[in-house]
């Protein structure tokens, strides 16, 4: 009677200290440039190397241009970062996907679509969207550099064994209603500390319905409710995605490890420390209005009013509130959007690109509209490309941009300005997380496509 | 290797927002350095200055009358983004210690893996110590590791605060888990050996 988390975690178990606290192995450790160079200076300190390179792979993300890619970068320390990287993979024998080179893309994206994410799996990364590839059916987790730098001194990590909480997703949700607009759902009910301390299993015959790409964006948003990461069991959905990608098993590998995989699922007496159910058919198109992933609601109805929220959250909601410009109890609908952005670890795949592009298909964009389309991966730009998804974007007056994080957290030039809207498929709605001032609507990409045409916050059309 | 923390007394810096992201902590656009030094002065940057670059005079940072090396911050801290340089911008502006009613688990591993102490304790507490502090700047707290208290060093007024037995080991000695890792290497090595068949 375990549960999938526990199979997972226990066989990965090197030892565990009198606390309580494991040494949990590693199989697969992502870097980007951001978060390793202070790892590997760490690594230089102590004179040490790193122990399994060959289980370490780098792929520059977050602080990459999304324009002419094959011209040296700017900015200085963009540049120096990126420099940073490639030393010390060259030096310590990791590969690295380099900017412009047919693998590289969001780590989160990138993973899975290689095959370098699968199932059973221990996987980290220096960033806290690594709960991505639990849709693959494996415990990943973001963590911090010094835990980036345990894992390349000794391939093993220190943790304490988070809880565990199972959320069902039953039924079928109504047209319209994408795999985000039901993350966002579930945000907006648990909270952003929802899931603190916890590992989330998603389950429920509406998660097993979902594509690969779209279990991708809702155990990405796993962090947002505090949780430690968000997994799915592996299926035949995983396993014909997985199959014949380039760093899956192949041949008799394949079968056996297909066998070894499908014993992956959590008991039917397995007890979960939560466990909660949300009915799919009761789920909206949505969006957030306030300056955390929890602030969201049906993109029809209201912001709430003052007295419906708890006293002593008040404050906070009201200082949330006068970022973003608006008023308790009032209405979206109708309001001016100035960015649009598609893209990020969240809803950077080809199925996010091609809700957008048909849906644009045919229409204009609106005159007063920025919009930044990024894929998540120079493998999506290219499939949107092959598919003709550039054509029917650039027809519609958009421009298909190069891979990268870009303005997800808008460590690159794409900065929404100050006091802006943007709607922003991305996953966080921080203050200033798109530029200083810049203020974040959170959506799924067909309502940001609607919002796209019509240069208003708008349902979209089905 | 980390700076042992035994005991500190000090007075606080009360800033009581909730929800408080690492991107408040330190914003995306200050993470392109390669060390772990220098990231202090841009700790809050945003809440610190204005977008022309002058300090906001309401922010609790730039109020003269509150100083010390523990900050005591709102429910839920540091959420969202794993970066570790909200860890490294709190300890260097001079903090060493962070107080709050619940913290987000990545947030709480960085902070404990660089010698910033983050202290879990309850609402009331919590609300007691900003009443308190507010309304007397010069307050001191007092935080004891082995004993796992916090105090209000005056009046006495105290509550217990959880830690693991070996994060606090560690913290004492100023030991890190690197050192731990690489000492069970032969461990390591077994494990993999036995699983080889299954990876």
């Amino acid at each position: 009677m375990k549960t999938l988390f526990d199979k997972i975690w226990d066989a990965h178990t090197v030892d565990t200290l009198a606390d309580g606290s494991c040494v949990l192995y590693i199989d697969r450790e992502y870097i980007h440039e951001v978060t390793s160079p202070q790892a590997f200076e760490g690594l230089r300190k102590r004179g040490i190397q790193v122990f399994r390179p060959q289980q370490i792979t780098a792929s520059p993300d977050h602080n990459i241009p999304t324009r002419n890619q094959h011209l040296p970068v700017q900015d200085p320390l963009s540049a120096q970062q990126l420099a940073t990287l490639e030393k010390n993979c060259t030096e310590n024998g990791i590969t690295l996907f380099k900017v412009g080179s047919p693998r590289n893309g969001i780590i989160h994206v990138m993973g899975p679509e290689t095959g370098l994410t699968q199932p059973g799996m221990t996987i980290v990364c220096g960033d806290s969207h690594t709960s991505t590839h639990g849709a693959m059916g494996c415990i990943a987790f973001g963590i911090g550099t010094s835990e980036v730098e345990m894992v390349l001194a000794s391939q093993c990590i220190l943790q304490t064994k988070p809880k565990t909480m199972r959320i069902n997703v039953e039924g079928e949700v109504q047209p319209g209603v994408c795999s985000k607009d039901i993350i966002l759902h579930i945000i907006s009910q648990i909270g952003t500390g929802g899931g603190t301390g916890h590992f989330i299993e998603f389950a429920g015959s509406t998660i097993r319905s979902l594509s690969m790409e779209a279990r991708m964006t809702i155990c990405n948003m796993s962090i947002e409710m505090g949780a430690r990461g968000g997994m799915i069991a592996p299926d035949e959905t995983t396993f014909a995605y997985l199959k014949d990608r380039e760093y899956a098993p192949q041949g008799a590998e394949w079968d056996k490890a297909v066998a070894c995989w499908r014993e992956l699922y959590s008991d039917p007496d397995a007890i979960f420390d939560r466990e909660i159910t949300f009915d799919a058919a009761a789920i909206r198109p949505m969006i957030t209005y306030g300056t955390n992933p929890g602030m969201g609601m049906p993109i029809d109805q209201a912001i709430p009013p003052l007295c419906e929220i708890e006293e002593n959250n008040r404050p906070s909601f009201l200082k949330s509130l006068a970022y973003m410009g608006f008023q308790p109890g009032e209405k979206l609908l109708g309001k001016p959007v100035d960015y649009v952005f598609v893209g990020s670890c969240t809803n950077g795949r080809i199925e996010d690109l091609r809700t957008f592009a048909h849906y644009v298909a045919g229409k204009q964009k609106a005159p007063g509209v920025t919009a930044w389309i990024v894929p998540g991966s120079k493998q999506v730009e290219q499939q949107a490309i092959a598919e003709g998804l550039r054509e029917l974007l650039e027809a519609a007056g958009f421009e298909l941009r190069q891979p990268g994080c870009s303005a997800c957290l808008a460590m690159n030039e794409d900065k929404v300005p100050a006091g802006k809207y943007c709607i922003a498929t991305s996953n966080r709605n921080f203050e200033g997380r798109q530029g200083p001032g810049a203020r974040t609507l959170l959506a799924g990409p067909l309502v940001a496509a609607a919002c796209a045409v019509s240069g208003v916050i708008c349902q979209p059309e089905i | 290797m980390i700076k042992p923390f035994t005991t500190l007394i000090s007075t606080a810096v009360p800033l009581n927002i909730e929800n408080i992201d690492t991107d408040q902590i330190i914003p995306a656009r200050f993470l392109k350095a390669t060390t772990r030094e220098g990231f202090g002065q841009q700790l809050f940057f945003d809440w610190r200055y204005d977008h022309q670059g002058n300090p906001r005079k309401e922010f609790v940072l730039n109020d003269p009358q509150y100083r010390g090396k523990i900050l005591i911050a709102g429910k839920n801290f540091g959420c969202g983004s794993s970066r570790e340089h909200a860890a490294w911008a709190i300890y260097g502006a001079g903090f060493q210690v962070v107080i709050s009613s619940f913290f987000a688990d990545i947030f709480r591993n960085n902070a404990l893996n660089n010698g910033l102490l983050p202290v879990q304790i309850s609402d009331s507490f919590l609300a007691r110590l900003f009443e308190t502090v507010q309304a007397a700047p010069s307050t001191t707290l007092t935080v004891d590791l082995e004993r796992q208290s916090v105090a209000l060093t005056e009046s006495g007024e105290e509550e217990n605060f959880e830690i693991s037995p070996y994060k606090k080991e560690c913290l004492l000695k100023g030991f890190d888990d690197i050192d731990y890792l690489i000492s069970i290497q032969s461990k390591i090595e077994q494990f993999e050996k036995n699983n080889k068949n299954n990876r």
